[in-house]
């Protein structure tokens, strides 16, 4: 049963990354090129820490919460580092002369 | 079953990098490629918290970590270089 929990999650976290990566891809600009990596892959690495805890706690050394500190971490630090490729994207459309198109 | 689905989840990764590198070496300009760096960066992580599934072994968490961290402290640092041509004033 906690396996096929597992396996959900991971399937679900693979999408979404690759889904993200898609975006960041195919999109034709880079203010919508943010848009996937932003969400859908902070998405997918949250899926497969979900995954990633739920296996480990099924090996009999008790709960596994390691997973936390990188979950924690990544979905603090995704939007400040979505703000500053903004920013940076915008200040260099500015000094270059012409408007995000 | 496990197994089929950490082969599948790496598949996706796989993929999942070789895009981002497409956009790293294309990108038009220097902000998508920092944006498409920061992604591999997270891909990275994610890669290897599966490792550490597929090969159940524990210690591929710090790993993950130091990488999440390095990758964070390098985009900023680029992103504040091109945006005050500086990074620590």
């Amino acid at each position: 049963m906690l396996e096929l929990l597992t396996a959900l999650f991971l399937l679900i976290g693979g999408a979404f990354a690759l889904i993200g990566s898609i975006g960041l891809f195919r999109l034709p600009d880079l203010f919508m090129r943010l848009h996937g990596p932003t969400k859908a892959t902070t998405l997918g690495i949250g899926g497969i820490l979900i995954a990633s805890m739920l296996h480990f706690s099924d090996q009999g050394q008790g709960l596994s919460l390691h997973e936390i500190l990188i979950t924690l971490f990544v979905f603090t630090t995704a939007p400040i580092s979505a703000y500053l490729v903004a920013r940076t994207g915008l200040h260099l459309d500015a000094r270059n002369g012409h408007n995000a198109d | 079953m496990l197994k089929l689905a950490v082969a599948i989840a790496l598949a996706c990764i796989g993929s999942a990098l070789l895009l981002n590198f497409w956009r790293l070496v294309r990108g038009p300009g220097p902000a998508d490629r920092i944006l498409a760096l920061d992604t591999m960066y997270v891909n990275t992580t994610a890669l290897l918290v599966l490792l550490g599934i597929h090969l159940n072994r524990t210690v591929y968490f710090e790993a993950a970590l130091l990488i999440a961290l390095m990758g964070f402290v390098g985009t900023v640092a680029l992103c504040k270089y091109l945006l005050r041509g500086d990074i620590i004033e």
